[in-house]
């Protein structure tokens, strides 16, 4: 059999990858910063006394600038990869995606309903605009995950095969007003709404990064409590509770998290497609399925992989920017046909 | 004890269990019988709880069944499902592993369990491979040893419900995993077993409930229940029955 790695050795891997990933995000861009004085920059914004030329400017890039991009990066990554893990092992099926749940054409929705919304009523002040955005986004995601839920219910038990095809019907729903909000749309807003669609972690500031760096934390310290109920889960739904796992408890915690992680996600930076279907994938295949490993590895890949897809997007066209969701969907999609294609054999 | 008093079970408006009584006792081994539909699964649905009563009750020791605390119960109480799903690549000993979530005995001493059950199930030569790489049979043994883990190493107050344990295993391992079960009962576990060869009932079981359109026909030992004009009526097979040469418990040879 296929020998794995050693939880130990893989939670270090990822960590030096996560390490080297800031490390490089920090560093590059279109004003490239040399490696070292990066990290002397960096300790300067931590309050470490460093003198040198150039150094004021590089930490105020730093810190204005690729900071609070890095981190939403990192926080963006680590909550798709974890809502990507709870998804799979709620549907016990290793190719779910976060968007099954309805998590994402909901916010998609909220989205189109804030930027179309807004510039017909004249535009909101310039200062609130971007709130409202990532809220009617929040909100949109949990409203259709909460609806897709309450349809998969019934006498008290939540049927996850019935949540499943609710989640398709209410997707394609969805789509269809966002389609008629883009036809409403004038050629400004429709090149707002796209880009948006596309995702990116352009424009990142402090104050839309704090709800969701929270989600996220929240998240990733909730979830790995549930990891052996996790693991039973995977043997049938039956078979967790008569291991005494509470079953209903914990589908309405996944769906819970789900929601309020890609919520967080996609209001913060936009549709990024994939990184929660592929990575749980990877790291299952590097450490296999025990959850208790599969979670807090999957935090750490999911960051460290959105942090290098950005990575992409700002140098392949630099000066001009790729959306980051084109590089997701460009890495991520051929891997999945790879997976798909390996499990026929 | 697991015990039913009065049992019945609808689905819709069928009637699909009626009045069934009975108690599973410490250090048996009871067997279930009957044709396909009889209500066999259905029975041991409502045993585990995942069927409500619609009628009468189900207890575990002198307490209602969903009164209980799941963790609670699962320490008492296990249950193999006829058929499981599993389609992730867990190690062997990690499907079993997962039989000690209930309890809090900590790494040493689950590991020692794992060990001892992987044994009792014949599938200790399996450890290490990837869950998804076995045969039916060899998984069907894995999921046996991971309802032994639960409960290890079986002592009076426990139950175990099995749902056709042996119906994807070889003729060697029908008999070592009816041995594996058998002797979970002598430590004094209950044991509640759905079988269709009747011979393998007659061989390892101390009592047999034979049910017919969900309702009991026969509860006994098991020279009392296979009796051809019993077995004629309900299978509507046409048998001769003789002791066993060696062991002297009845064969049932069709004629």
């Amino acid at each position: 059999m296929r020998t794995l790695v050693k939880p130990r050795s893989l939670f270090v891997g990822l960590s030096a990858l996560c390490l080297l990933a800031i490390w490089l995000s920090l560093a590059l861009g279109p004003v490239s910063l040399p490696l070292f004085d990066t990290l002397r920059a960096a300790l300067r914004l931590v309050g470490v006394p460093i003198q040198g030329e150039g150094l004021e400017q590089a930490e105020l890039i730093l810190g204005q600038i690729r900071l609070p991009r890095t981190l939403l990066g990192l926080a963006v990554g680590g909550v798709l990869a974890l809502s990507g893990v709870a998804m799979q092992g709620l549907f016990r099926n290793p190719l779910a995606d976060p968007g099954l749940v309805g998590v994402s054409s909901g916010a998609a929705l909220g989205a189109a309903i804030a930027i179309v919304g807004g510039s017909a009523f004249g535009g909101l002040p310039d200062v609130f605009g971007p709130y409202l955005l990532s809220l009617c986004a929040f909100m949109g995601g949990l409203g259709v995950t909460a609806l897709v839920y309450r349809l998969g219910r019934r006498n008290g038990q939540t049927n996850v095969a019935v949540m499943l095809l609710a989640g398709i019907a209410l997707t394609a729903l969805a789509s269809s007003a966002v389609g008629l909000f883009t036809y409403l749309a004038d050629d400004a807003t429709l090149r707002t709404l796209t880009f948006w669609n596309l995702g990116s972690l352009n424009g990142a500031s402090y104050s839309r990064l704090w709800p969701l760096l929270i989600v996220t934390a929240g998240v990733a310290l909730w979830l790995p409590r549930r990891a052996n109920a996790l693991n039973a889960l995977l043997l049938g739904e039956s078979e967790a509770s008569h291991l005494g796992v509470n079953v209903e408890g914990l589908k309405r915690e996944l769906v819970f998290c789900t929601a309020l992680g890609v919520g967080a996600a996609v209001a913060a930076a936009g549709m990024i497609g994939f990184i929660g279907l592929v990575v749980p994938h990877l790291v299952r295949l590097l450490a296999g399925p025990d959850h208790r490993v599969l979670l807090p590895a999957s935090v750490l890949a999911g960051a460290a992989l959105l942090l290098f897809a950005d990575l992409i997007a700002r140098l392949a066209l630099a000066p001009a920017e790729l959306p980051i969701g084109i590089v997701t969907a460009f890495l991520g999609a051929p891997f999945f046909l790879y997976l798909l294609l390996r499990g026929r054999h | 004890m697991l015990r039913t008093e009065n049992l019945q079970i609808r689905r819709g408006q069928k009637v699909v269990l009626s009045d069934v009584t009975l108690d599973v006792r410490p250090g048996e081994v009871l067997g279930v019988l009957g044709p396909n539909g009889a209500g066999k699964s259905t029975l041991l649905a409502a045993l585990c709880g995942e069927l409500a009563p619609t009628a009468g009750q189900v207890s575990l020791d002198r307490q209602a069944l969903n009164q209980w605390k799941g963790s609670e119960r699962a320490q008492r109480l296990a249950v193999l499902p006829q058929t499981s799903t599993l389609d992730f690549a867990f190690r062997v000993e990690e499907v079993v592993g997962m039989g000690r979530l209930p309890h809090q005995t900590g790494y040493a001493r689950d590991a020692e369990i794992i060990e001892a059950a992987l044994q009792a199930a014949d599938v200790e030569h399996l450890t290490g491979r990837s869950y998804l790489a076995l045969s039916g049979g060899e998984r069907q043994r894995v999921h046996l040893a991971r309802v032994l883990a639960q409960l290890w190493p079986g002592q009076n107050g426990q139950t175990l419900l099995l749902d056709e344990p042996t119906s994807m295993l070889d003729p060697l391992h029908q008999h070592t995993t009816l041995k594996a079960i058998r002797a979970f009962a002598d430590r004094g576990a209950a044991v509640l077993i759905i079988l269709h060869d009747l011979n393998l009932a007659a061989r390892y079981c101390d009592r047999l409930l034979l049910l017919e359109e969900g309702r009991v026909c026969a509860l006994d030992c098991p020279q009392a229940v296979l009796q051809p004009a019993l077995l004629k009526a309900v299978f509507g097979l046409d048998v001769l029955v003789q002791p066993h040469p060696e062991l002297g418990h009845p064969v049932i040879i069709a004629r």
